[in-house]
């Protein structure tokens, strides 16, 4: 199978910033707006080098998106940066009312996304915020897998007219994508071709699915595995493609069960291939305290846990 | 421009709209819109430096208006239309299916002149700084407008903006508030008492303007003139509006039921014999 190395460990929110500074270079129209979290969400770089271009809206959210909806009527490009807890579910209305419905060019930057934010426990750790993004009419949501990909996802998102979600992680991950790749928004990507099952992974859990792959392999499994970097638009094409090949699922996300990948893959394969499936996801709870490693274990988000799913998928094949 | 009596002409005429409208659709908020049908009025037709004949989204080099409180949509509508932006006639579909006039603002269904969904409370303001921060950026020293509601002032993210907008020094800015006392389960005084509002705002580092009545047209172009003169000084400016919910249809004036409730077919009649067709109904 294809293999890949880790080349580091990096913060997926780095990468936005990094993309963040690069998009700035090439569009002046592009402005971001932070709520008092400018080096939590990597926006200080930007900060620094556009410092007419950056606007700190202290500890008030709603606000921002408000603002931010303002803004793109001017012409500009507001990226909104905070932690995806409260960029998203604490400003839902503000985002659907001016954002999707009113239809803007706005890009919602969630870091600290997802179980891995580890010890500030589940206040903060967001699991129900794909769904949220999803299920608003006009909205393009994005879960890069490592800090390369999240870098090409927001010069991908600045390009993209209308509102976008980007779903980033606090904690350093492994970097295994390369560097210059560019991002097509709403085109799956395959990482490993396969012939047995097909695992479908977005962010932090590309690479466990990856490792999950190569598990497999050394059973005589061939498993092939799908980066769902963008869950909408959803890629149903190549979902439903590859599930025709493999007639078995497993989903893999960082999520709550409810409302994310598992379901986007489920709508489209109950509609246009019903195939047996398995959730990698946490089911129905909160997070609670403890390192990223911990979490991601405790909670049954890793490669084993993945392969574990895939037996149990395999074994359900008809 | 026009004169203040032939602004208080058109009023009259909107008022007929409203009532029209919201008896036709058995829907929609008729007692705000009657409220605030002159300043509405002065601001369509004298106030905004804008051009209903090349609207665009952007706005550049032009004023921008953005109504909070999106469920005045009558008054809205009509002062919209009667300004041109679109034929009047279309004043008969509101609120039936495949409208452009939407029960709420829309900028789905491409009505021109709205360029934000309103009604979901408290938001606009954070709508009209962004506008504002985004004229100042391209160098249009045009001015951004808002209108909210009394009651919506109960919406936390009002407080949000009114922070931010004075601690930013966004001094192209003119908010006005709908002061009538009356919210939908009462007057504001029985359902959340809104103190000072003159103390509160300046507080929050604002000029304050305040139309003792904002259904005396001329005191309406008197206090926006005012408030016009007085941006551009480092501070945002806030209108306090007093207005009378209902005001035009005795009886109808200061009864918080017309906040969401529209007159029968019946009492439709008696509404309109106190307002003159000034301009010919849709």
């Amino acid at each position: 199978m294809t293999h890949y190395e880790i080349k580091s460990q990096k913060e997926l929110r780095s990468g936005m910033g990094e993309g963040l500074i690069e998009t700035g270079r090439r569009n002046p129209d592009v402005v971001a707006l932070s709520a008092d979290v400018k080096g939590s969400v990597k926006m200080d770089g930007f900060a620094k080098e556009f410092p007419d271009r950056f606007i700190q809206c202290g500890i008030a959210e709603a606000n921002m998106v408000g603002i931010a909806a303002g803004l793109s009527l001017c012409g500009k490009v507001p990226f909104v940066g905070g932690f995806a807890e409260f960029v998203t579910g604490r400003v839902y209305d503000q985002i659907r009312q001016v954002l999707c419905y009113s239809n803007k060019n706005v890009k919602i930057c969630g870091s600290h996304a997802g179980i891995s934010l580890g010890e500030d426990g589940a206040t903060h750790q967001t699991m129900e915020d794909i769904a949220l993004m999803r299920a608003l009419p006009n909205m393009t949501v994005l879960v890069p897998a490592d800090f390369n990909q999240a870098k090409a996802a927001t010069l991908a998102a600045a390009e993209h007219v209308g509102p976008v979600y980007l779903r980033l992680g606090r904690s350093k991950m492994p970097c295994f994508l390369p560097d210059n790749e560019p991002f097509t928004i709403g085109k799956a990507q395959l990482l490993n071709e396969g012939s047995d099952i097909t695992l479908f992974a977005c962010g932090h859990l590309v690479w466990e699915a990856l490792q999950a792959a190569e598990m497999l392999e050394k059973e005589g499994i061939s498993a092939e595995v799908i980066n769902i970097h963008t869950i909408k638009p959803l890629d149903v094409d190549a979902i439903v493609a590859s599930a025709r090949k493999t007639r078995a699922v497993v989903t893999c996300e960082e999520h709550l069960f409810n409302g994310g990948l598992g379901d986007s893959v489920a709508q489209a394969l109950a509609l246009h291939c019903p195939t047996p499936m398995e959730y990698v996801a946490v089911d129905d709870r909160f997070g609670e305290s403890g390192t990223p490693d911990e979490m991601l274990t405790n909670y049954h988000l890793r490669a084993a846990d993945i392969v574990e799913k895939a037996h149990k998928v395999i074994k359900r094949k008809a | 421009m026009k004169t203040t009596q032939e602004l208080q002409t058109i009023a009259t005429q909107v008022r007929r709209d409203i009532l029209r409208m919201t008896t036709a659709a058995k829907s929609g908020h008729p007692g705000g819109s009657l409220g605030t049908a002159d300043w509405m009025t002065a601001m369509q037709f004298n106030i905004l430096d804008h051009d209903p004949d090349h609207f665009t989204m952007d706005g550049n080099g032009q004023d921008m208006l953005f109504v909070s409180q999106g469920h005045i949509t009558p008054v809205i509508y009509s002062t919209m239309a009667r300004r041109g932006f679109f034929p009047i006639s279309e004043l008969k579909t509101f609120r039936q299916f495949g409208t452009r006039l939407q029960g709420h603002p829309s900028t789905e269904h491409g009505l021109p002149g709205i360029r934000m969904a309103s009604g979901s409370l408290g938001q606009g303001m954070s709508v009209g700084i962004g506008a504002a921060l985004g004229k100042k950026m391209t160098g249009d020293n045009h001015l951004v407008y808002t209108l909210h509601g009394d009651g919506e002032l109960q919406e936390g993210q009002i407080w949000e903006a009114v922070m931010f907008a004075g601690a930013k020094h966004v001094d192209n800015l003119i908010a006005t508030i709908d002061y009538n006392h009356q919210q939908i389960d009462g007057t504001t005084m029985q359902v959340m008492d809104l103190g000072d509002l003159r103390a509160k705002f300046e507080s929050f580092m604002w000029t304050v303007v305040v139309i003792d009545n904002g259904n005396d047209m001329q005191q309406v172009l008197d206090g926006m003139a005012r408030a016009k003169s007085l941006t551009g000084q480092g501070k945002p400016v806030v209108v306090i509006l007093t207005t009378e919910m209902g005001y035009g249809v005795d009886f109808m004036q200061g009864i918080n039921k017309y906040h969401g409730s529209v007159l029968s077919a019946d009492d439709l009649p008696k509404a309109l014999a106190q307002l003159e067709e000034t301009l010919g109904d849709f």
